[in-house]
């Protein structure tokens, strides 16, 4: 059976650049010095690590548990022992840093225990959601939501299709084709797996058209209860609305999610992840990674979690060169990064090396449009701009400013070019800034109020301690805390000490 | 610390730069340059390299008045293209004076004074056209080709820059828009005005080709993607709608639409001048309504109007109601139903 696809407003045909990189078979990347895993490797709250300096640990062993709904566990990517919990550079556009987790590994890159799920079609598909939840598997597309959210959203309400998502829209990304060339059978079992998780009506694999090896190798394996759709290569067919546009012809909502009219999406390499964590019971702890651009030798790596970037470019023959930019992701949304001492992360699909681009004179917009004729959410660009560069963050928001998908494609037709994504990102996290502080100022007065009652629930159970009452056991109490503060502020401030966690 | 400045993505541009758009606009007028220049003699390069050299010093007197950095609005090429569009509305026995005062009205008060490039809400050229052509009526219609003898260089710069020169009278006349109009209101029919040697096969003689050759310069834009479809369409089709309901009415009494159509005003109107995307209507929809508003216009007033050509007041009026139209065709978002 043919699916009728649909087309999707704007978007842009661009050059691939695939060929250099779909074709080689991907490289197992060498073990590092050391790994380094942030505790945040998708949207959420960051885990909370269980694991002390100075631990062993073995490969796929939990290091740091999932902290709240939206939030996923971290794994030893290898085995060896934890040096560091502390900030550390992670793959930010503004170079900051963050909590990681660092691990010294041992050179025998040896497996904890791990349990698989025997039989997946007769487990609970409630219990296969923990299993993925444990299994620390978010979204390994991109945005990296956490998987199990997703799914769970899908148990809750009925999915009508499961997309399984192997287009690679964005230009020199092949990590997902050759993952679907080297590992069809996982991509293939995953998606029977979380099809019966959510119980879909209708599972679908999307590849692109230009991806004819990955569109073959999957083509042995689907039965009858899988559709395999090859999707025009036109970027950003593979952006989750933009995809569920082409493939069901439905939109989702503007704010609302895909699972809202019944669609699920997850990356094929979520998939492949799933396979893994029901059969074996493996945890997350590596990913395939496209080096590309102006090295050496381009191709698809196996890097496990904490991995420098740099050791990655290593490996394809590449030198440190002050004249080129490296990227992480593609040329289209990838974040530009500042250093190469960055951990590869659930997210990093690619490793783009490119000619730094002269400086660019920003002129004035001259309203040609270009900007709404690409654009796939049909926004205003022009408008956008208007509203970010002059504050008026209210306008923008009407102007539906929080469905842009920050494609990029506005920005790269731009005459006059102007950096409109860039725009667009500033006047979002102003919006969000100011939501936080208004939020705040409502969470505090309410962690107030609690505290208050607590206190006085407190003191109604259990007198308080005797010396509380006296003037000079109240001293005696004053002068200790007086020094244990002045102690703590001599030694260095471990991360138990903190008094309270500042949420 | 040093604060690095944010990248943000995308990483990649198409390279394609307002001054490569401009660059591109100038070279698809050139073939209509070189088809008005073999027919009507060198008058009209001399007004294009007038009309440029005048408006780039005016951009950079505005711009130092207003101190902001001359290199990249002079660099963009657009300034170069007001003048030129500019100078092809005017005639080419145009008084030097007066292609200058369009000029600076156009870049000063056109441009400038909205803001510069982006900013303004009228079309320069149409506003320094439409200028002199309201202050100094009889030096604006004064045409080439209407019988008479086709001024070679020597003729054409003493016309343009000695004032009084009675050459002028000599080899201008007045343009078949104008004959046409002044003829129909001494109540002679259509086919009767027509069958004089100033006419040719469908417009003008002469000025047919002319037109002719903007619209395959308008064809190559459209075929570079350096324009859409929805102005020159809507344009045409405005145009030939208005103009073919008055000819379908009395064929005696109004031209037929191709007459419109075939008048270089109208085809560098639909295809270079109401494209402007500055004080254009933005979305494909808004753009549709907004050519087809100009077409009708345009017929409208050369059929009803006082002056013979109607084009440029009806780019004007256009422009003014850009804003309008833009805030009734905003394309409907994805995921947001319609109200």
């Amino acid at each position: 059976m043919t699916r009728a696809l649909h087309p999707f407003p704007g978007g842009l045909p661009l050059d691939h650049y695939m060929e250099w990189t779909c074709g080689e078979e991907s490289l197992l990347q060498p073990l590092p010095e050391r790994i380094v895993l942030p505790l945040l490797q998708h949207i959420g709250l960051p885990a909370t690590p269980i694991v002390k300096v100075g631990d062993k640990v073995l490969k796929g062993q939990k290091i740091a548990n999932a902290s709240g709904y939206v939030s996923v566990c971290i794994h030893a990517s290898t085995s060896g022992k934890v040096t560091d919990i502390g900030d550390y550079p992670v793959p930010h556009p503004a170079g900051i840093t963050a909590r990681c987790i660092v691990i010294e590994p041992d050179g025998e890159d040896r497996w904890g225990e791990i349990q698989a799920v025997d039989e997946y079609m007769s487990v609970d598909p409630k219990r296969l959601q923990d299993v993925i939840r444990d299994c620390g598997i978010s979204g390994l597309g991109g945005a990296g939501f956490p998987a199990h959210v997703k799914i769970n959203e899908g148990v809750e309400k009925a999915v009508d299709t499961l997309i399984i998502n192997g287009v690679e829209c964005e230009p020199y990304i092949t990590c997902d084709d050759r993952l679907i060339q080297e590992k069809a059978s996982y991509v293939v079992a995953g998606t029977r797996m979380i099809g019966h998780a959510v119980q879909a009506k209708h599972r679908v694999i999307a590849v692109e058209s230009d991806m004819p090896a990955a569109y073959a190798a999957l083509a042995k394996l689907v039965g009858d209860d899988i559709e395999l759709v090859q999707v025009p290569a036109r970027y950003p067919a593979g952006g989750e609305k933009q995809l569920i546009q082409v493939i069901t012809g439905k939109e989702v909502p503007s704010g609302g999610l895909a699972i809202h009219i019944g669609i699920l999406v997850q990356n094929v390499a979520t998939a492949a992840a799933v396979y893994r964590a029901v059969t074996r019971g493996e945890p997350v702890v590596s990913r395939y990674v496209t080096v590309a651009g102006e090295v050496p030798k381009p191709r698809n790596l196996q890097v496990l979690l904490g991995t420098p970037v740099a050791d990655c470019l290593h490996t394809c023959g590449y030198e440190p060169n002050p004249r080129h930019r490296i990227v992480l992701g593609g040329p289209m949304m990838g974040q530009h990064l500042r250093s190469t001492n960055v951990p590869i992360t659930k997210t990093s699909n690619c490793i783009l090396v490119q000619e730094e681009p002269g400086p660019t004179a920003e002129l004035p917009c001259i309203r040609c449009g270009n900007c709404a004729t690409a654009c796939p959410i049909r926004l205003l660009p022009q408008q956008l701009y208007l509203d970010a560069r002059t504050g008026d963050y209210d306008t923008a928001r009407q102007h539906h400013l929080f469905d842009c998908i920050e494609c990029g494609c506005c920005s790269y037709v731009c005459p006059s070019q102007i950096p409109l994504v860039q725009y667009y990102r500033h006047a979002k996290s102003h919006i969000a800034a100011e939501e936080r502080r208004r939020d705040g100022a409502d969470h505090a007065r309410v962690r107030f109020e609690s505290r208050n009652n607590r206190l006085a629930a407190d003191a109604k159970d259990q007198p308080l301690p005797d010396n509380m009452h006296t003037t000079s056991a109240n001293s005696e109490y004053v002068q200790a805390a007086v020094e244990r503060t002045l102690a703590r502020r001599a030694g260095a401030t471990g991360p138990d000490e903190a008094a309270e966690p500042h949420d | 610390m040093t604060e690095a400045k944010v990248i943000s993505s995308p990483h990649r541009h198409m390279g394609l730069t307002v001054r490569a758009v401009m660059v591109r606009v100038a070279a698809a007028l050139l073939p209509g340059i070189l088809v008005y220049a073999g027919i009507f003699g060198p008058g009209i390069i001399i007004q294009c390299v007038l009309a440029m050299a005048t408006a780039v010093a005016t951009e950079a007197v505005m711009l130092r008045w207003r101190d902001r950095p001359l290199a990249p609005a002079l660099g963009d090429g657009s300034v170069l293209v007001t003048g030129l569009l500019l100078a092809l509305c005017l005639s080419p026995l145009s008084p030097w004076w007066a292609t200058v005062l369009a000029t600076v009205f156009a870049v000063a008060l056109g441009k400038h004074a909205f803001g510069g490039l982006g900013q303004n809400l009228f079309n320069p050229a149409m506003a320094g056209f439409v200028f002199v052509l309201l202050c100094f009526p009889a030096q604006m219609n004064q045409w080439p080709g209407a019988g008479t003898t086709t001024p070679g260089l020597g003729d054409s710069l003493s016309v343009i820059f000695v004032p009084g020169d009675t050459a002028v009278d000599a080899v201008s006349g007045a343009s078949a828009l104008n004959h046409m109009k002044s003829r129909l209101g001494l109540m002679e029919m259509v086919s009767e005005i027509r069958a004089e040697p100033i006419y040719g096969n469908a417009g003008g003689r002469g000025w047919e080709w002319i037109a002719l050759a903007w619209l395959a310069g308008g064809l190559a834009l459209l075929a570079l993607g350096l324009i859409r479809w929805h102005i020159p369409a809507g344009f045409i089709a405005g145009m030939t709608l208005f103009s073919g309901m008055a000819w379908l009415l009395d064929g005696e009494v109004y031209p037929a639409p191709l007459f419109h159509l075939a008048t270089p005003a109208a085809m560098l109107g639909a295809f270079f001048i109401a494209t402007d995307p500055v004080t254009a209507a933005t979305s494909d929809r808004g753009r549709l309504i907004y050519g087809v508003l100009i077409g009708a216009l345009a017929c409208l007033l050369r059929m009803w109007g006082a002056y013979p050509d109607g084009v440029a007041f009806a780019v004007l009026i256009g422009n003014a109601c850009a804003p309008v139209i833009d805030r009734f065709t905003q394309p409907r978002v994805l995921g947001v139903s319609p109200r």
